[in-house]
């Protein structure tokens, strides 16, 4: 039997995967062939989707983008032999591509390769090795593995993942929680939407792993009501997980006991920022808290919590598996092992790049990413999603640090980069940022609240060239009273992308 | 809003009030069951009345004013019914970057709807939403539960004759 493996990932299939995979599996019946369709993540090399994979003796070759009328010459050609070299969506073995190749994939290492649907290939593709190994530890153990492995909190902040789990183990109460932040509202950001649909073990076991660490027994996951894919992949996998015995009473025998509960969000922004993921979890508007008391400590209805990012928790079996030295030994400085980089907006080669910290903006916009889709000069990317800076091609030479970024008064982020070519008009984003600060902020604190609508009145007069000088001195000061007095990122991050943007490109601000 | 206090009382559907509690008692044993009994709510009806919140506001004992206040927090909670086909086009940045904003202006002449607003013949409900998660084959349109990429204004012609 061959099989041919087809993405089942929101992105591929907005392009048209369904109707590829139906169409394979339609015509392998005509021609006769045992074929079977399976339906993988997505590999992130998402300008090559709708993909399709054929298992052969020398690997997986590939084909793509196929669109679906394209199938049956395909086919013809000898797709299901993995033939068909003249054609023009043949790529060769999949693994050997330059985009694949120039990677490290530690966490999303299965993503694209197995079905996630399948608890066996998990299995068999190394899953549960970390659980595994985690259990064989003591708490305290597993809390210092992480952070001798740098692990730093991948949902932007980058506040070290093993430290912050020291804190709940040291908690003492009789009820814990470990919260995923999978609230993934930043454009530009899409790799948890790809992790969870992709290989949603790999969360489940990262999560368990963080329950025994901290002695928590109970797991939510707090989902983007606008990922109804992701949902529904991490429903189907927490269902088999119990099946299984990866969740629920005595998991592998252990004697550890931990259940997962998904929660859905709302359509609100705000939620991404953990103390209002909280808040939310509750049942309430989700209104940022004032810190302290930290959620480490007064978390979740007021219990120790753990609240970490998608990827940080999925990133967590692997540092397990493999040791935190293995992991650490990826990276640059205080920034250690690999991140997950999307390519996304105006972008020939847009998808996801695992590797490790240190490799430079330009490298990732200009050798993975191909420059802008449009064909014309890139002249901006935004990274760290709509709180982050805009940078100019001038600064392609940073390192993905997150010091060296903060250093450059932009940050990494969740290693979100949008990509924007010459026709971007930086005024109408800054304006943007502020708008949609104003739109998403939750309204508990004035600097937020009042002062994002403040600056889109104040960009406003700037670009109708009312008082420009002085309206720039005006939009300083908004943005110094938004960075230093607002009560969490949403407010004071607003003023990154709005200041770079009239710090780098000047001219579109009518100077 | 001020609208809201001085409207004579709404009267609820009949049936619905009893189906209502029926989907709050479900829900009553989960921690902080308010966020999934108005989706499940919402799943159910396609919006949620005015007259739903007191009957969850009694299952969950929170005051009427705590219940309204978490159902107009959120974006997802629609307050009145929307067309049969709701048609959401992302207007984040990386989609912007491709021509998003131009979709939208596009979407309001072809429709007659601009975000947030039903066609006149109610099928359509056009609305803005950012992120789809969708931000390397931008710009992303969702149609009912399906997500579309790289949607150019022609294409976006098509996908809306077809979902009409």
């Amino acid at each position: 039997m061959t099989r041919v493996f087809v993405s089942r990932d929101l992105a591929a299939k907005s392009v048209g995967a369904d109707e590829v995979a139906e169409r394979i599996a339609a015509a392998a019946r005509t021609a006769g062939a045992d074929v079977e369709v399976v339906r993988t993540g997505t590999r992130g090399m998402l300008w090559l989707e709708p993909l399709v994979e054929v298992e052969t003796p020398e690997g997986r070759v590939g084909y793509g983008p196929v669109a679906p009328e394209e199938v049956d010459g395909l086919v013809a050609a000898g797709l299901l032999d993995g033939a068909g070299r003249s054609e023009g969506a043949y790529l060769g073995p999949v693994e050997e591509l330059p985009w694949m190749k120039r990677q490290q994939r530690l966490t999303f290492g299965r993503v694209g390769v197995v079905d996630p649907r399948s608890a066996t290939e998990y299995e068999e593709h190394d899953g549960l090795q970390g659980l595994r190994r985690a259990l064989t530890m003591t708490p305290a153990e597993v809390v210092e593995e992480v952070v001798d492995s740098g692990l730093r909190g991948r949902g932007g902040a980058g506040f070290p993942t093993g430290i912050k789990w020291r804190t709940v183990l040291g908690a003492e109460d009789e009820l814990k929680f470990v919260c995923c932040n999978a609230d993934e509202g930043d454009s530009g950001t899409f790799a948890d939407r790809m992790l969870i649909e992709g290989d949603p073990f790999v969360l489940i076991e990262g999560m368990t792993i963080a329950a025994y660490a901290v002695g928590a027994s109970e797991g939510y996951v707090y989902l983007r009501s606008e990922y109804p894919d992701a949902i529904e992949a991490l429903t189907a996998a927490i269902v088999t997980a119990r099946d299984r015995g990866w969740l629920g009473e005595d998991i592998l025998g252990s004697g550890l006991s931990f259940d997962l509960q998904i929660r859905v969000g709302a359509g609100a922004y705000i939620c991404g920022e953990e103390t209002s993921m909280l808040e939310s979890l509750e049942g309430k508007r989700g209104m940022v808290r004032a810190k302290p008391p930290i959620p480490a400590l007064e978390g979740l209805f007021g219990k120790p919590t753990v609240v970490n990012n998608v990827l940080s928790l999925a990133t967590i079996p692997t540092i397990l598996a493999n040791g935190a030295a293995a992991y650490a030994a990826y990276g640059v400085g205080r920034s250690l092992g690999t991140s997950v980089f999307q390519l996304g907006g105006n972008v020939a080669r847009g998808g996801i790049v695992e590797t490790a910290f240190g490799i430079t903006l330009g490298e990732l916009v200009n050798d993975f990413g191909g420059g802008s889709a449009s064909g014309q000069p890139v002249r901006a990317v935004q990274v760290g999603g709509p709180l982050g800076a805009y940078l100019p091609v001038e600064q392609f030479d940073l390192p993905m640090d997150y010091e060296a970024f903060a250093a450059a008064g932009a940050m990494v982020g969740h290693g979100g980069i949008v990509v924007f070519d010459e026709s971007v008009d930086m005024a109408a984003m800054a304006r943007f940022a502020f708008q949609f600060c104003a739109e998403e902020s939750c309204g508990k604190c004035t600097p937020c609240r009042v002062g994002a609508v403040r600056g889109v009145e104040t960009i406003d007069r700037i670009t109708a060239g009312v008082d420009r000088a002085e309206n720039l001195v005006l939009l300083d000061d908004l943005c110094d009273l938004m960075t230093d007095g607002s009560l969490c990122a949403m407010g004071g991050l607003t003023p990154l992308p709005v200041r770079s943007a009239v710090r780098h490109f000047g001219k579109d601000f009518g100077s | 809003m001020t609208m809201e206090v001085t409207d004579s009382a709404p009267v609820p559907a009949a049936g619905r009030p009893q189906r209502v509690r029926e989907l709050a008692a479900e829900r009553i044993r989960l921690r902080g069951p308010l966020l999934p009994i108005l989706h499940a709510v919402q799943e159910e009806f396609g919006w949620i009345s005015q007259t739903d919140i007191p009957v969850i506001a009694d299952v969950l004992n929170l005051s009427v004013a705590e219940v309204h206040g978490v159902v107009t927090f959120y974006r997802d909670f629609r307050r009145d019914p929307a067309g049969r086909i709701t048609v959401r086009i992302c207007q984040a940045e990386a989609c912007r970057s491709v021509g998003a904003v131009e979709l939208g202006e596009h979407a309001r002449r072809s429709t007659g709807a601009g975000f947030g607003e039903t066609t006149a013949d109610g099928r359509l409900t056009v609305d803005e939403v950012f992120c789809l998660g969708n931000c390397a084959l931008g710009p992303a349109v969702q149609v009912g539960d399906k997500v579309h990429g790289r949607v150019t204004p022609a294409r976006l012609d098509a996908i809306l004759g077809e979902a009409r």
